[in-house]
């Protein structure tokens, strides 16, 4: 007994376990600290309604990104949604159909998109690495196809009150899509923590094999997960394209990293089965203050992309690190 | 060559394996090592091989004192362990499998094919084998294997042989080529290191017989001074007697009925379980038995054949089919296929049942704790709680969360295969006096048991399968160990 208390205090003090459970948010705090002595004027409450907004596309994808790394896999065709779901968005607004619709139709056909790659990966057993890195050259091929290499904009886009205020617009003094990611945050959160739905997901992520012969449906949970995560691209798709007032061919690209490196700096495991969506908010809020705090600080994008990278590989590293332990 | 095993104690965390065991093994004797399933064999072989460090005591090669920092300095003495599981990569070559990691070199680098092929054909010699050497391994039997892996310990020119139930997946034919071999390596000087859990072989074949039981060497004999029921009383600790529970069964209904199921793994099989009853199913190890099970809860697919649960014809195409009516199955493999390991008891216990604690896909957690909870009393696991790791059990326990797990979700016909197996004696006891419960209140069980002892021990009726056919349904009181293994070779019964 006094052998089991002990182990179990020697558990508690472990690095691993603490940077699992808190490491996320220590790594924030941190940071927010460290920009906020170097420049001041982080702290402007303008700028950090700037930085949520600026989060929140990144946030969006990460979310259901979270869904994917914890069943094990993987989705780097998300950045290719963003483009081609926002680029159909601004073609219907331009044509004029009705703002509302448009929205509607833009991220119907990322969730489209994201039951192709779920139907490819459960029933054609491809790796989730490959499967999404074909999708993903196919859909950003598809936009270049699709804006004939030209950003998508017009009057009709620039006048519509309605289309600039879902991705530019504040309702009591805060950014609008910071409700969007707010919203979303909320139900994925209920969505994995609360749910037989997340239940399973974990189930998935731990033992495949196990959590099918326990009864779970693996194909048709791949599926969901998968379309749950090109649904909320095409979300992330809608704000960008709003915000610019404009689809660019290349919008969204190599969004897909920014998304799994929020996925992997909140805790949760490559290898699948463990992580929480919690951690997923607070990794692409890390990432957001990266990027807002070395823009602050005058560090050119050269430089940026060389931290943003380190703070990245010392994340998996601790990951490493935690899972051996 | 003699090696000394001296006051040898090992643990992993607070959970000792090894207590001052002894053992010793020298040149030109077959030395059996007898115990159940996590008495303490694999641990001590490991330790011997390098594999894995005691805590205290000595290893005495010919006298002194060694200490194999591992299996590679272990095997440059000349002790060569043939491991149960073959660790073989099927897709390459016989010959690159044989001389993995030592490959033989003729300058830049380069392979040296022919030279490779003259060693490993000169260890083959010995053994009386002939093989393709650029056939992929996988090709070839397991039994085939098996020669390979001695071949390459001759090659290594071992002086102590470890074989780990070299017979398990054997026939008899092949094992009786191995006993020959193991002859011949003997008179040449070698020692063997036996370790079976089959009795008939190691009167055959061996010189002395350790026997090992929770963690201890109980007794060292010679195989001429001892007899099957001395053994086996080390091994249980306890005459085999008393170690079954009675069973006193009351039938009822019939609740599973299958008949003329068939795929590629089995024909025409047909059987019936009712409730209160426990079918065990017998036969050699690939004889098709666990193939059955897997496909009557669909996790494989039949070709023919029909499935009755409590008289209704059903179609089951997936386990989530077969757990909505009632049929729950404990796989053979509990790590792989029975429990998510990363994940807490309560995550695993719930799985099969979550759907019921649901509304609209919210889970109620109060009343999932309290599921959880109530299981893990009635089913005695020891743990801190439900938000322990399943991997952090021991065998027992892990085993009996498994069964929490079907248990919970309210099997009535519950398929258990190889229940006790890897679990230690007193959760084997708790795992029939469950079985025993269950059927009490209805529940009808299929035992699928490689143990014989076990299915002559506790059941009601036995079904023997052999390469895909279902020899016979008997039933236990009429049943031997000779009948069922007759049945179980393909033999008829007069």
């Amino acid at each position: 007994m006094s052998n089991q208390t002990e182990a179990e205090a020697k558990k508690k003090f472990s690095f691993g376990d603490f940077y699992k459970k808190l490491g996320p948010m220590v790594a924030l705090i941190v940071l927010i600290v460290l920009v906020s002595v170097l420049n001041f004027s982080f702290l402007d409450p303008l700028n950090l309604l700037n930085l949520l907004r600026q989060v929140s596309v990144n946030a969006l994808i990460a979310f259901g990104m979270e869904f994917v790394i914890l069943t094990g896999g993987i989705d780097l065709s998300v950045g290719a949604i963003v483009a081609l779901s926002g680029a159909f968005t601004a073609q219907l607004v331009l044509s004029g159909v009705p703002t509302l619709l448009s929205l509607l139709i833009g991220m119907l056909t990322g969730a489209i998109f994201g039951a192709i790659n779920g139907v490819i990966i459960a029933y054609g057993k491809a790796a989730p690495f490959i499967a999404t890195l074909a999708t993903q050259t196919i859909l950003r091929g598809a936009t270049y196809v699709f804006t004939k290499g030209n950003p998508i904009t017009g009057t009709k886009m620039s006048n519509n009150f309605g289309f600039q205020f879902f991705g530019q617009g504040y309702l009591f003094g805060i950014p609008f899509p910071v409700y969007i990611m707010a919203i979303f945050y909320i139900c994925a959160y209920i969505l994995l923590h609360r749910t037989t739905f997340g239940r399973k997901t974990y189930a998935l992520g731990g033992n495949p094999k196990a959590a099918f012969v326990a009864g779970v449906k693996n194909n048709k949970m791949i599926i969901l997960i998968y379309t749950i995560a090109g649904f909320l691209s095409a979300v992330a798709g809608a704000i960008l394209t709003s915000r610019l007032a404009s689809a660019q061919p290349d919008a969204g690209n190599a969004y897909e990293m920014d998304a799994i490196a929020a996925v992997v700096l909140g805790g949760t495991s490559l290898a699948g089965g463990k992580g929480r969506m919690f951690g997923t908010l607070i990794g692409a809020l890390i990432i957001g203050v990266l990027n807002n705090g070395m823009n602050l600080l005058g560090i050119s994008s050269f430089y940026q992309q060389i931290v943003k990278g380190i703070v990245i590989l010392v994340a998996v590293l601790l990951d490493r690190k935690q899972a051996k332990a | 060559m003699q090696i000394d095993m001296q006051h040898i104690s090992k643990s992993f965390g607070s959970n000792e394996v090894l207590k001052d065991v002894n053992f010793s093994v020298k040149g030109g004797e077959v030395h059996a090592l007898m115990g159940e399933n996590g008495a303490g064999k694999s641990t001590m072989m490991n330790i011997l091989t390098g594999l894995l460090e005691p805590n205290s005591g000595t290893i005495l090669v010919d006298g002194k004192e060694t200490n194999f920092a591992s299996a590679l300095e272990a095997e440059q003495h000349g002790i060569a362990f043939i491991h149960q599981e073959m660790n073989n990569f099927g897709e390459m070559p016989v010959l690159d499998n044989m001389f993995l990691n030592k490959e033989i070199k003729k300058g830049f680098g380069l392979i040296d094919n022919a030279k490779m092929k003259t060693i490993a054909q000169k260890a083959l010699d010995q053994l009386d084998m002939k093989v393709d050497f650029s056939q992929p391994i996988g090709e070839l039997s397991v039994g085939q294997q098996q020669m390979i892996e001695i071949a390459k310990s001759l090659m290594t020119d071992a002086k102590i042989i470890i074989m780990d139930e070299p017979t398990a997946a054997l026939t008899q034919d092949e094992i009786q080529k191995l006993f020959v071999v193991i002859r011949k390596l003997r008179d040449q000087g070698v020692g063997l290191i036996y370790i079976s859990h089959r009795m008939e072989e190691l009167f055959e074949i061996a010189d002395r017989v350790t026997v090992m039981r929770d963690g201890l060497t109980i007794n060292t004999y010679n195989t001429a001074d001892t007899n099957v029921k001395q053994i086996v009383h080390d091994m249980v600790g306890r005459d085999m007697g008393d170690f079954y529970p009675e069973r006193h069964p009351k039938y009822g209904k019939t609740m599973l009925e299958v008949s003329g199921l068939t795929n590629d793994k089995f024909k025409d099989i047909s059987f019936s379980v009712r409730s209160g009853e426990v079918l065990a199913f017998s036969g050699l190890m690939g004889a098709g038995r666990t193939e059955i099970m897997r496909a009557i809860f669909g996790i494989d697919k039949l070709d023919a054949g029909t499935i009755k649960v409590d008289g209704k014809e059903l179609t089951i195409k997936n386990p989530n089919d077969a757990i909505s009516h009632n049929v729950g199955f404990l796989t053979e493999d509990r790590k792989t296929e029975g429990l998510i390991l990363d994940a807490t008891l309560a995550d695993n216990i719930d799985l099969p049942s979550i759907d019921g604690f649901s509304k609209h896909g919210l889970i109620d957690e109060k009343a999932d704790k309290d599921f959880v909870d109530m299981l893990l009393k009635r089913l005695n696991v020891k743990a801190n709680g439900r938000d322990d790791e399943a991997g952090s059990l021991s065998g027992g326990n892990q085993q009996k969360v498994v069964l929490a797990k079907w248990v919970g979700s309210g099997s009535q016909v519950l398929i258990l295969d190889e229940p006790t197996r890897g679990v230690d004696v007193g959760a084997k006891r708790e795992i029939y006096d469950l079985m025993n419960e269950l059927t009490d209140r209805g529940t009808a069980i299929i035992m699928v048991s490689s143990d014989l002892d076990e299915v002559l021990g506790f059941s009601d009726k036995i079904a023997v399968v052999y390469e895909g056919h279902l020899m016979d349904v008997v039933d236990t009181k009429d049943a031997t160990q000779e009948s069922i293994m007759t049945l179980a070779t393909g033999g008829k019964n007069e």
